[in-house]
């Protein structure tokens, strides 16, 4: 038997062991726990804004911490800072490359940033000294597309990438810093953990892992889905990860007992879900699907009990604001629209 | 793809003997077409399948449509679902979009070759432009296309008449959905083609399964909790913060995106004169809710500087800003913490264990973005352990309570009597207070307006 073999064989029976830690701590189910609760009621909420302006497919939008300005990309080749409240475009910026598949931003609200088929994460200063909307750095190093984008401050970022790694950057010198690698398949989606320490990535391997920004390594491996994670979030107090996949599931993986602890599927949902928001108490998981629709599921329940249907194809990215108020879902039919 | 298999499954099911679909025989014209539906037939077996309601079969059967699994025998190039008695038939497995996709420039020459032998004129406009345009892209097989739809037709004219049409109705769904004609969405329009699921970026050699190991080895050695704690704590966190959620519970005085009124902002931005209760009682909730707000920062501060203990909380924020501050920056703010902070006789001294204080000092002679974090965790669980409890039973912060702001509803209506919708859905506690409440004060007015 050679070294290699030898190696798979240890590596698949650590596997098999962690396997079985967790079921050791599995001492209740979803049912018995959430026994004593009730069902939220019927959630109904209408479009209060539809912000109008892109002309082909939208494919990421992403909040201000202020709750009114988001920023969308389309494949236009146009990054547009709306003004929610008043549909009010505040920036359009032009970009290099219109293969666009990401963008976010920063808490400061003072950066945006993007990505996509060019295998870059631009980064843009909104608050330029003459006013004009500029690109501030252009982060390369990714072999592959980047998928997604999020800033942890003004200085750093983190992005995902088709060529199966994480990179955490310092932007003031434009440099990688941290290389997170050890996904086998292309990295589709991150969400950086409430206090910055974490964050967790999902990929086309079936699994989500949760990385350690400052130590660079992979702190836990979740997998249970049976197909391509693309949506990933975290549970409000940041005890959870909620995945969404082209399984037609959404799955919430607890952190603390190391394991899928709720699924949410009906067998009459077959499309992929695109997308993902908790609700601010987390009591509401918002996905949007490839059929058009967005389902609202009760987090403790596995119940849906509300569904947005208003787009006219696939809803590519959801949203829920800081404060809570509102959600915004953008879609292929280069529309945002804003529920509450 | 795998919703594909998903809804083949559906289809399957449909036409199961015993609990599929009721088929009969359908007149088109003069020729009867066996083995069809109506619409409604569709709609009524998959509310009864999923115990959906009707708008979400509709969507569903909507959905079956568009990717070619049902196909409508009016109006073929109409490709929705009707709730009534349109008739619709089931698309051969030989043209499911899973066998066939994607399909070649080839085959569609093939079939618009046929169209147009078949019958002059049958072409459609945006057909001829794609006839022409594969004439000339690929002219080099094109007396292949000719003989292919040559022996095509032959075949297809010796069967019994049903039957062609049958076929033909088939094969045009299959185009209608695979060659849109232009303006009609196109459903099988997936972006970014994704490689493999595993990708071969990543050899799977000796050192990738070395490094899946090791992190196997931690992850395996990490302390886990048992689910029922895990689950119990998911449950008291959405309770505490459901009143905090306005898509659940609403928000005072009204919701921005409904009433167009920024009161509520207003209210909230990050600095007031008086901040409103819920705001206040969520820094109750847990340390890092008081220490993210502004002002619960500003008033914790008051409250250590009565205490003589304020100078942790500087020291904690100083941390915060070397963590994710400018890289070039870092080693003169490292300084300054040191100057002010940790050095023996420091103006304002932290009280950190020797532990911690000796591994910070020697992190310091290297300074890094990260050198100060076991000192800021010291004084973070420091604060959190004893300050904040009795921050929380302080007259400080139960007069804050007290004297926060619980605002009024708005009341501005355009008609009056009509009541303005405050939430998405209210609880079923809250409704039913609220209908008593409405009862007493619209009196009899029956043009009482928005309804839950």
């Amino acid at each position: 038997m050679g070294e290699m073999e030898q190696l798979r064989k240890e590596a698949e029976s650590l596997k098999d062991q962690i396997t079985a830690a967790r079921k050791a701590v599995q001492d209740s189910t979803l049912q018995e726990a959430a026994a004593g609760i009730t069902v939220v009621g019927r959630i109904q909420m209408k479009t209060r804004k539809t912000l109008r302006g892109h002309l082909a497919k939208i494919y990421a939008m992403h909040w201000s911490t202020d709750s009114k300005l988001c920023v969308s990309a389309s494949q236009d080749g146009k990054l547009i800072v709306w003004d929610s409240v008043t549909t009010n475009k505040v920036n359009a910026i032009p970009l290099k490359s219109s293969w666009v598949m990401t963008c976010a931003y920063a808490p400061s609200g003072n950066l945006v940033a993007c990505g996509g088929l060019d295998n870059m994460c631009s980064i843009y200063n909104l608050k330029g000294k003459d006013g004009n909307v500029k690109v501030m750095r252009e982060l390369a190093a990714h072999t592959g597309y980047l998928s997604c984008c999020r800033f942890i401050s003004d200085t750093e970022i983190i992005t995902s990438s088709g060529d199966c790694t994480c990179i955490l950057w310092d932007i003031e010198t434009g440099t990688q810093k941290t290389v997170f690698a050890g996904h086998q398949g292309d990295c589709m989606s991150l969400a950086v953990a409430p206090d910055f320490k974490f964050f967790i990535s999902g990929a086309c391997d079936f699994t989500a892992k949760l990385w350690d920004i400052r130590e660079g390594t992979c702190r836990q491996t979740f997998g249970g889905h049976e197909s391509d994670v693309n949506a990933i979030g975290f549970f409000p107090n940041g005890n959870a990860v909620i995945t969404g996949s082209d399984d037609a599931t959404c799955k919430l993986f607890d952190l603390r007992a190391d394991q899928e602890l709720i699924t949410y599927q009906d067998s009459s949902i077959m499309c992929g879900v695109t997308s993902l928001a908790p609700s601010l108490s987390g009591r509401l998981i918002l996905a949007g699907y490839d059929d058009f629709n967005v389902n609202i599921w009760d987090m403790l329940k596995a119940e849906r009990v509300g569904v947005l249907a208003g787009h006219d194809n696939r809803v590519s990215c959801i949203g829920v604001s800081a404060d809570g108020m509102a959600c915004c879902t953008g879609s292929w039919d280069s529309f945002l629209k804003i529920w509450n | 793809m795998s919703c594909f298999r998903k809804m083949e499954k559906v289809i399957v099911a449909m036409q199961d003997p015993d609990m599929g679909m009721k088929m009969r025989n359908q007149r088109l014209l003069i020729t009867v077409i066996p083995h069809a539906m109506t619409g409604q037939d569709v709609i009524t077996w998959l509310i009864q399948k999923y115990h959906i309601c009707e708008e979400e079969a509709l969507h569903l059967g909507e959905m079956l449509v568009r990717y070619g699994y049902i196909y409508p025998l009016k109006e073929p190039r109409c490709l929705v679902l009707r709730p009534d008695e349109s008739p619709y038939r089931f698309q051969t497995p030989y043209f499911w979009t899973s066998t066939r996709w994607p399909p070649t420039e080839l085959d569609y020459a093939i079939y618009l070759a046929k169209k147009n032998i078949r019958k002059q004129g049958e072409l459609m406009e945006y057909e001829k432009e794609r006839y022409s345009l594969l004439h000339k892209r690929i002219n080099h097989t094109w007396d292949f296309v000719v003989m292919q739809a040559r022996e095509q037709l032959r075949a297809s004219k010796q069967r019994r008449k049903a039957d062609r049409i049958v076929l033909e109705c088939q094969e045009q769904a299959y185009w209608l959905i695979n060659r849109p004609p232009p303006g009609v969405q196109n459903m099988l329009d997936w972006a970014l083609e994704r490689p493999n699921n595993f990708s071969t970026r990543v050899p799977l050699n000796s050192d990738y399964y070395k490094s899946e190991i090791e992190t196997s080895r931690r992850a395996l050695g990490r302390n886990r909790v048992k689910s029922s704690v895990c689950l119990e704590g998911f449950i008291k966190y959405s309770e505490q913060y459901q009143n905090h959620d306005p898509i659940m519970q609403g928000c005072l005085p009204s919701n921005p995106w409904i009433s167009d009124d920024i009161a509520y902002w207003t209210m909230n931005s990050e600095i007031v004169p008086v901040p409103t209760r819920l705001r206040v009682e969520r820094w109750s909730f847990r340390f890092m809710e008081l220490l993210s707000d502004t002002m619960g920062r500003r008033e914790f501060m008051t409250y250590l500087e009565k205490e003589f203990s304020a100078e942790n909380l500087h020291f904690w924020q100083a941390c915060e800003e070397i963590r994710h501050g400018e890289s070039s920056k870092i080693v003169e703010k490292v300084e300054d913490v040191y100057k002010n902070f940790l050095a023996p006789g420091a103006a304002r001294w932290v009280n950190i264990d020797s532990k911690t204080m000796d591994k910070t000092l020697e992190g310091i002679k290297r300074p890094h973005r990260f050198v100060m974090d076991d000192a800021q965790m010291h004084i973070y669980f420091l604060m959190k352990k004893d300050s904040y409890p009795r921050y929380l039973k302080s007259d400080l912060y139960k007069n804050m309570l007290a004297k926060a702001v619980v605002p009024q509803e708005t009341k501005k209506s355009v008609f009056p009597f009509m009541r303005r919708q405050r939430h998405s859905s209210p609880s079923p506690a809250q409704a039913s207070a609220q209908a008593a409440e409405e009862d007493g004060r619209a009196g009899t007015n029956s043009a009482a307006g928005s309804h839950f």
